[in-house]
């Protein structure tokens, strides 16, 4: 049984057309699942489905088995699903800690030990703990959105491009550190322009056009195929 | 909500307005049966008025979505220009200090052409703001140094009836249109500043200059005799003595009701006739008005409708529906969002000097937010935003609901609180607060409006 | 020396302590309005018209306690009836918000819809102050009338001029500085602070991090009823209920908010303070102190009055125009569009 699955997803937003058209996603725990595609395709569109930010027409979605279809967010964030969106992925006019903190919002219990584990994971944030997360560079911030996400704790992450607008050594350590929170068995999918390098991490990959899954494969299957490549890895 | 989207419902307007204007005349012909004709017609020449300052505001809210909070400044500005076009001039009071005030005039201007030099000249450098506010000081100090023993002494002018400059003494009706310049350069200078930033900048900015204009002719006593009102402006209509003893007028209204004055004695002839020739004087002058205004009205309804559907017109609309697209096809969206924000509030003034001719005075303290804001808000958006007939509509109707709402509302308390007695003072002070009962159900009509039925009563038209 | 020490003490006491008193008004005002415009993002034309009604039934409760033989001793009796006020209005503002302004949100309706809707309510408190109160001015003040008196200063001091210090004023100082303290430390040190402050910064992102908007509006709206109500009950307190005067703060407290950087509570501070100093400094009369501090035959025979107090508005105008020309996002970098 896979824990986060994604069936015949299709819907739009509000009264448009549809975006998805019946696409099937899903990833297991101590998995990375990869979403490539071109612009427009509906990538996004399929993250917010799995977090209930859009009407689905058909399909549904479950986690660990259970039906989560008509959970609205925030019963989802409980759930412990976890999700970085492309872009405004910060609170600008708060520190860094204030960032982790408002991720952590749902929580109850003492949270140090996780802010802890996420300083040990991503350490740049600790140095600039009290600095505004508007003021940090293109690639800390999305080190803070990764953290934020991760305060609930959460089984399933969600990231939708987290390396945008970051250089390539900042992005090969993101990867690794995706990588390291994958190996404490947490489900990983995410959305990425830079879809070799992320198809090279992915255990399944996805090319999703038109809001339907246009190739399925574990990461290698696809990178080793030539159609894929010369139509969406450029060559 | 001045978006209209693609879905929303199609209304055939053409009947719709037809029926609601039949509704608006019966309503003014049971008034005129049940109270009085005099008053019917009065109560329609401010519905006229209030429908031309309702489409002022429409050009700007449902043309443009521009929100202007300052209707009573432009409006005041109109009443403004009557006294300047059509007041006697004041001899003695120019003689007294007229050149001080040209003079004064003459600084000011110096002063902003100096401001604006010193602007050119330094923009980009170092202290460049502070010299600019070193020329502006300079400038006030010498015009309040020139101006105000010149103030003081057309103040001193003969203060019980004159103590101001007076105007142009020109036919009032020239007024109406500096009225709407008048209106119109404001409304520059305010659409220059707070135009292009968020949108609810503009409507502060226009509570303030309205607030500022209102506040300058209450106080500047040499302008506008200030809280003394000037009284007595020119008509552009004959006087009710005047007709009562023009014979043209008698033989008039003695050949139309010839019927009911056949059979009396000529002493029951001539008092009978007197009655109905004082009685059809006061009805004479308001149809005159009438008359004027409504060709006013129709002139400037038809522009609306023209412009509207001219090639500006659509522009306007089509960056209203979307501005950011209109933007980034390099439409001049501040451009023209200035041009309309002038062209409504020039009409808003026109309206205002049509409001003071009407009058016959100038009264600064009766220029209240309440009445010339929010009433003409009201208006726009019960009428219909966006459709200058709605506009018109709403202006007929809030004004007749508005000023029947008070006479209603004291014999509603009244019959409602009968049973305390006359002696109990919660009655008097319901009854003294019955008037406040109509601003509340204003404000409730427009939220009300606003949330079950935002298009009004007649809806824009899709085109 | 003592000419000038006397010029110092004018100028305190009728420059330097008024324009401080109406700033920590104002600033309460200008808190308010932020606030809303940072959760809600709309500019509350409501405000003046909320502190009138906060003040009126801060009014209406001190009469009863005072018919009740019920004092606070030195203090105005109003304090002890401001609890009330501020509950009575924060419910008020919780229901037009209930059923006004949600609508809108559920719908994210443009700005400038909500401002339309605050004008309607505005009206509508408008008409119910009047209503519950009349249109007349009231004087609600009791206790001891000066925290510090003319006599006592001279005692103390010696001088000729006296720096007088009304109970109203100090309380307003105080009051001030207690609820802005308050304020920073419910926004900087509390976990709901700080929703508060991510719900402005990021909407979706906050959603997304469990926020509950609708728990964040309400506490909005009750904070603004009790800034609305306490600067609205200093406010009369110092210079008399009057109706008209609260719609009249409506512009000095808008030019406030932006002038300091929209959505940002120390701007609205520090914009309270400008434009309160501004209009006291240009609108006085400073005859009296120039008296002291020139030598006899240099004497000023006029008031020497930059502005009369008929205009004071213009100078919040003025300010207001200037930050729009020069720097529209205000002092502390504001939102803008
Ligand atoms: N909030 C929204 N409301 C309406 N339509 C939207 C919204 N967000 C996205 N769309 C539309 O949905 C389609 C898919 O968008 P989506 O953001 O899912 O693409 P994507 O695959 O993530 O593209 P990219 O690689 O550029 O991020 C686009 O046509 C877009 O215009
Ligand atoms: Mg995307």
């Amino acid at each position: 049984m896979t824990y986060l699955v994604g069936e015949g997803l299709t819907g739009g937003y509000g009264s448009g057309p549809s975006i998805l058209n019946g696409c099937n996603i899903s990833v297991d725990r101590g998995e990375i699942a990869v979403i490539v595609g071109p612009n427009g395709a509906g990538k996004s569109t399929a993250m917010k489905s799995f977090l209930g930010l859009l009407n689905l027409k058909e399909g549904k979605v479950t986690l660990d088995g259970k039906d989560i279809t008509h959970l609205e967010p925030p019963a989802r964030i409980s759930e412990g699903i976890a999700f970085v969106p492309q872009t405004e992925n910060v609170f600008v006019s708060m520190t860094v800690e204030e960032n982790l903190e408002m991720g952590a919002f749902l929580r109850d219990d003492d949270f140090t030990d996780t802010r802890d584990q996420i300083y040990d994971l991503f350490p740049i944030l600790k140095e600039k703990r009290f600095q505004l997360a508007g003021q940090l560079s293109g690639g800390q911030r999305q080190q803070v959105a990764v953290g934020r996400a991760m305060m609930t704790k959460p089984t399933v992450l969600l990231l939708d491009e987290p390396t945008a607008g970051v250089s390539p050594i900042v992005m090969d350590e993101l990867f690794d550190r995706i990588l390291e929170v994958k190996s404490t068995g947490m489900a990983v999918l995410m959305v990425e322009q830079n879809a070799r390098q992320a198809l090279e991490i992915a255990d399944r990959g996805y090319v999703l056009v038109m809001g339907e899954n246009k190739h399925t494969g574990s990461g290698a299957a696809l990178l080793a195929d030539p159609v894929v490549r010369k139509s969406f890895l450029g060559g | 909500m001045s978006q209209r989207p693609s879905n929303a419902p199609l209304h055939d307007n053409t009947v719709r307005a037809s029926i609601a204007f039949l509704v608006m005349a019966g309503l003014l012909i049971l008034i005129g049966v049940t109270q009085s004709w005099a008053l019917a017609l009065t109560i329609l020449n401010l519905c006229i008025i209030s429908a031309i300052m309702a489409l002022g505001v429409n050009i700007q809210w449902g043309y443009a979505g521009l929100f202007n909070v300052g209707i009573m400044g432009f409006a005041a500005l109109g009443g403004l220009a009557t006294i300047i076009i059509s007041m006697p001039p004041v001899k003695e009071a120019w003689q007294a200090g007229g050149m001080r005030v040209l003079l004064a005039l003459i600084t000011i201007l110096a002063t902003i052409s100096a401001a604006l030099f010193v602007h050119k000249l330094f923009q980009g450098k170092r202290l460049h703001g502070w010299l600019i506010a070193v020329v502006i000081i300079i400038g006030v100090v010498i015009s309040r140094y020139i101006l105000d023993p010149g103030v003081a002494a057309i103040e001193a002018v003969n203060p019980a009836s004159t103590g101001y400059l007076g105007g142009l003494g020109l036919p009032v009706v020239f007024a109406w249109i500096v009225g709407g310049c008048l209106a119109a350069g404001a409304a520059w200078l305010i659409g220059k500043i707070a135009l292009g930033l968020r949108s609810d900048y503009l409507a502060i900015a226009t509570l303030g200059i309205s607030e500022i204009l209102v506040a300058v002719m209450r106080n500047e006593d040499w302008l506008t005799r200030g809280v003394k009102n000037v009284t007595g402006l020119p008509r552009p209509v004959p006087y009710e003595l005047e007709l009562q003893q023009a014979p043209w007028f008698i033989n008039l209204v003695e050949r139309l009701n010839s019927g009911s004055l056949a059979g009396l004695n000529s002493t029951d002839h001539t008092a009978v006739l007197q009655t109905l020739v004082v009685d059809s004087a006061s009805i004479f002058v308001k149809l005159c008005y009438t008359g004027l205004f409504a060709l006013v009205l129709i002139l400037i309804l038809q522009l609306c409708v023209l412009a509207l559907d001219s090639p500006w017109g659509r522009m306007v609309r089509a960056i209203r529906d979307n501005e950011v697209a209109a933007d980034a096809m390099g439409k001049d969206v501040t451009g023209r969002h200035l041009q309309i924000f002038i062209l409504g509030s020039a009409v808003v003034g026109i309206a205002g000097a049509m409001l003071a001719t009407l009058d016959g005075q100038f009264t600064p303290g009766s220029y209240s937010p309440l009445r010339f804001t929010f009433l003409i808000w009201v208006m726009v958006i019960v009428g219909g935003s966006g459709n200058n007939l709605g506009a018109v509509l709403g202006g007929f109707l809030v004004w007749l609901i508005w000023v029947e709402a008070e006479p209603v509302g004291f014999w509603l308390m009244d019959a409602l609180t009968s049973w305390m007695g006359d002696g109990s003072g919660l009655r008097k002070h319901l009854l003294d607060s019955a008037q406040y009962m109509r601003v509340i159900i204003m404000g409730a009509v427009l939220l009300l409006v606003m949330r079950f039925s935002p298009w009004g009563l007649l809806p824009e038209q899709n085109r | 020396m003592t000419d000038y020490l006397n010029a110092l003490v004018v100028f305190a006491n009728f420059v330097f302590v008024p324009a401080l008193t109406y700033g920590c008004q104002l600033a309460l005002g200008s808190l308010g309005v932020t606030m809303i415009y940072s959760v809600l993002r709309f500019s509350n034309f409501a405000q003046g018209e909320t502190m009138a009604f906060g003040t009126v039934i801060t009014i209406m409760v001190t009469w009863l306690l005072q018919s009740w033989g019920v004092s606070l001793g030195f203090l105005p009796t109003a304090l002890l009836a401001l609890p009330i006020g501020i509950l009575v209005t924060a419910l008020v503002l919780l229901l037009t918000d209930r059923y006004v302004y949600r609508y809108y949100r559920t719908k994210r309706s443009k700005s400038i819809t909500f401002v339309m809707a605050s004008l309607g309510v505005m009206f509508i408190m408008n008409g119910v102050v009047r209503l519950l109160l009349g249109p007349n001015d009231q004087n609600f003040a009791d206790g001891e009338r000066f925290f510090l008196t003319a006599d006592a200063f001279r005692a103390w001091t010696g001088l000729d001029e006296a720096l007088v210090i009304r109970t109203s004023q100090a309380l307003t100082i105080i009051l001030a500085v207690i609820l802005v303290v308050a304020l920073f430390w419910f926004l900087q040190r509390t976990k709901t602070g700080k929703a508060m402050r991510a719900y402005a910064d990021n909407e979706n992102l906050a959603l997304l991090s469990g926020i509950n908007p609708d728990r964040i509006v309400r506490i909005t709206w009750i904070i603004t009823a009790a800034l609305a109500t306490v600067a609205g009950v200093l406010y009369g307190l110092d210079k008399g209920y009057k109706p008209l005067s609260y719609y009249n703060l409506l512009l000095p407290i808008f030019a406030a908010v932006i002038v300091g950087g929209i959505g940002k509570p120390i701007g609205a501070i520090v914009g309270g303070f400008i434009i309160a100093f501004s209009e006291v400094i240009v609108t006085y009369a400073y005859k009296k102190v120039l008296t002291y501090v020139l030598p006899t035959d240099m004497a000023p025979d006029g008031l020497v009055q930059l502005l009369s107090t008929e205009y004071k508005f213009a100078v919040s105008f003025v300010i207001l125009v200037i930050v729009l020309l020069v720097k529209p996002t205000g002092l502390f970098k504001g939102k803008v569009l």
